[in-house]
């Protein structure tokens, strides 16, 4: 049994929102330099008693993403440490010329926060799903993207965001999220995957909310096939942590990567990318969201649907060990 | 329809749509139910629009750009005879067509819409297309007073004038609530009248929970040769519950069973009264 560390104030663990806001408080309490930007989104990024708290520093520019994100900008260039926070689906779609020309290209280094990330709006549809976010960010120049798995890598990517030279897209879901390991003092940095168990049959590359259904289909595979797996959490999608990649691929054990994301441009690609140039031919198969209409229903479902869920990497896994 | 029977239909919108809500366990309550009185009117009154003509290609339009508030469209939708009501109990359900925003799954959904700032834009295209083609179809959008914030509903409310849809009618329904807070706490958008026709468009106000006065108006479409026009429509948001009535947490509040049913007995009793009269009224005849 995973014992649950608490990260934050001592409570047990809870959504990555949750952990994302209660952390931007504790550092906007004592670094008056600390700035959240809303577009009536500060209730869906668990703001609110933040703004309450803190009236002077969150600036709101009502249903306006692209204002939001270039406002962002012009604070950022004055010194300030900026936290664009809104729903990923438009801050991704919407903004996106205003996260690349005027945060990545220019140099500003907004912290971009994508809330309710993936499939995390379930039923409210497409409209309001990101399963294009890392794809359209890895293709942009500047700008680093991260996807924390549990509440401790959440806390810890606020802290570094927050003082990040660089441009930073954060995104997180809306569900509680277990803790992934007993212990962290391996510690957590951008663009250093962790290390969440080993074995040496087969390789887990997860991100985000991925993380935890391939934790529990390792465990799975350990109790009911005896098949040993190693997972990651790939928290950083770029720059990709191609070191790591490389060393876990080294004993030629197939790897299958999970993300909340379309199959496309998302970490499962970059995967292949870095391991097809590298001459590295370990089997390979992406979990994620296939080019398709995507199915109606909550997270739960729609992650069960397409298989990027415990039962889902279980089978893959089989699949491809042919066991 | 009379007066009193676009009253009756608003009532029985509004505990449909408060069913559905119910049962399914999330929707946007406020901003339906201050949508109701002008989807009413619309889909009785104005729209030439039917499921049997839907395919047509010069049949009215509606995109509803305030896509969140899609229990009000789906149960108007539904009484238009565009499919059977009880499929709305599958609303929110794994492989549902019927989902928290509109979608071209779901008969009678003209476009998908849920991010906001979107429906304006379109409705210029296809006024535009109107225009080209020769065809006398009118182009009807829905926006929140919130949404007005959205940049692209600027540049196409510049575009609307700059190509003369008389066409094309714009409503807002001007609930003055959105998330977060009041509009005029969030970003203040007022006066939505002179910015409106600084950038060229023929705009008129009115009670938009009235449906004698939301129709007496929408018929006189367009206001001004030439000019795109816009109904700024006064509401309130969770409009003819008590408990609901510019609430701000009812924008997604869902009713407890206790609540439920206590707006669907003031809606009764509103029904009653306007039966009363009607009653009333025939007597002394
Ligand atoms: C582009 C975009 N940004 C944010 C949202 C989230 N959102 C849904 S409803 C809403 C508030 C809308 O307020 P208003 O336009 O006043 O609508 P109403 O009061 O009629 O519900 C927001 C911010 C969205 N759907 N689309
Ligand atoms: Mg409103």
């Amino acid at each position: 049994m995973t014992q649950h560390i608490p990260a934050v104030n001592g409570k047990a663990y809870k959504a990555n929102l949750e952990v994302f806001a209660a952390t931007l408080e504790r550092l906007a309490a004592s670094d008056k330099q600390i700035i959240a930007v809303t577009s009536d989104s500060r209730g869906s990024g668990k703001l609110a008693p933040y703004g309450k708290k803190y009236p002077k520093q969150i600036v709101e520019v009502g249903i306006a993403e692209q204002n939001l994100v270039g406002v962002a900008a012009g604070l950022a260039s004055t010194g300030k440490k900026v936290f664009a926070v809104s729903p990923a689906c438009f801050l991704t779609a919407r903004a996106l010329e205003q996260i690349k020309a005027d945060v990545a290209y220019s140099n500003n280094p907004v912290n971009v926060i994508g809330i309710s990330a993936g499939v995390s709006y379930g039923a409210l549809g497409s409209t309001h799903h990101s399963l294009h976010d890392y794809a359209a960010l890895r293709a942009i120049n500047n700008i680093i993207v991260v996807a924390p798995a549990d509440n401790y890598e959440t806390e810890k990517a606020i802290e570094l965001a927050a003082e990040s030279p660089y441009p930073v897209y954060l995104r997180f879901g809306k569900k509680a999220m277990d803790f992934l390991k007993e212990d962290n003092s391996d510690g957590f940095e951008f663009g250093k995957g962790r290390i969440i168990a080993q074995g040496k049959d087969i390789t887990f590359i997860a991100t985000g909310e991925a993380v935890l259904p391939a934790v529990k289909a390792a465990k799975k595979l350990a109790s009911e096939k005896n098949i040993n797996a190693t997972v990651i959490s790939m928290h950083t999608i770029k720059p990709l942590d191609t070191d790591l990649i490389k060393r876990v691929a080294a004993n030629g054990a197939p790897i299958i990567t999970a993300e909340e994301h379309s199959v496309y441009g998302g970490l499962g690609e970059a995967c292949a990318s870095y391991l097809l140039q590298n001459g590295i031919h370990n089997p390979f198969k992406i979990v994620a969201i296939p080019d398709e209409y995507t199915v109606t229903g909550s997270q739960v479902e729609i992650m069960d649907h397409y298989g990027i869920s415990e039962e889902g990497l279980f089978n893959e896994a089989l699949k491809i060990l042919g066991a | 329809m009379t007066n009193e029977q676009l009253k009756l239909k608003s009532i029985e919108y509004r505990q449909k749509l408060l069913t559905c809500i119910f049962n399914c366990k999330a929707g946007h309550t406020g901003g339906s139910l201050s949508s109701v009185d002008i989807l009413n009117v619309l889909y009785n009154e104005i729209l030439n629009v039917s499921p049997e003509t839907f395919s047509s290609p010069i049949r009215d339009r509606y995109i509803q750009s305030k896509g969140h508030c899609v229990e009000v469209l789906f149960v108007v939708l539904a009484d238009m005879g565009f499919f059977p009501e009880s499929d709305l109990l599958t609303m929110n359900q794994y492989q549902s067509h019927y989902i928290g925003h509109p979608t071209r799954k779901v008969k009678g959904v003209e476009q998908n819409t849920g991010a906001l700032g979107h429906g304006l834009p379109i409705c210029v295209g296809t006024a535009i297309a109107a225009k080209l083609d020769d065809q006398d179809y009118k182009v009807f959008t829905l926006l929140g007073d919130g949404e007005i914030a959205e940049g692209a509903n600027w540049e196409a409310a510049m575009a609307a004038s700059h190509y003369k849809l008389d066409n094309l009618c714009a409503i807002i329904d001007n609930n003055k609530l959105q998330i977060t807070s009041t509009n005029r706490e969030v970003m203040n958008s007022d006066p939505l009248d002179a910015k409106f026709e600084s950038f060229g468009w023929a705009v008129r106000e009115v009670d938009g929970n009235d449906v004698g006065a939301l129709k007496v108006l929408m018929q006189s479409l367009p206001f001004e040769k030439d000019k795109p026009s816009l109904i700024i429509a006064h509401t309130k948001k969770g409009k003819g519950i008590s408990f609901m009535e510019d609430v701000l947490k009812w924008h997604h509040g869902v009713p407890s069973a206790a609540e439920y049913e206590q707006a669907m007995a003031e809606l009764e009793a509103a029904k009653a009264v306007i039966l009363e009269e009607q009653v009333a009224s025939l007597v002394n005849e």
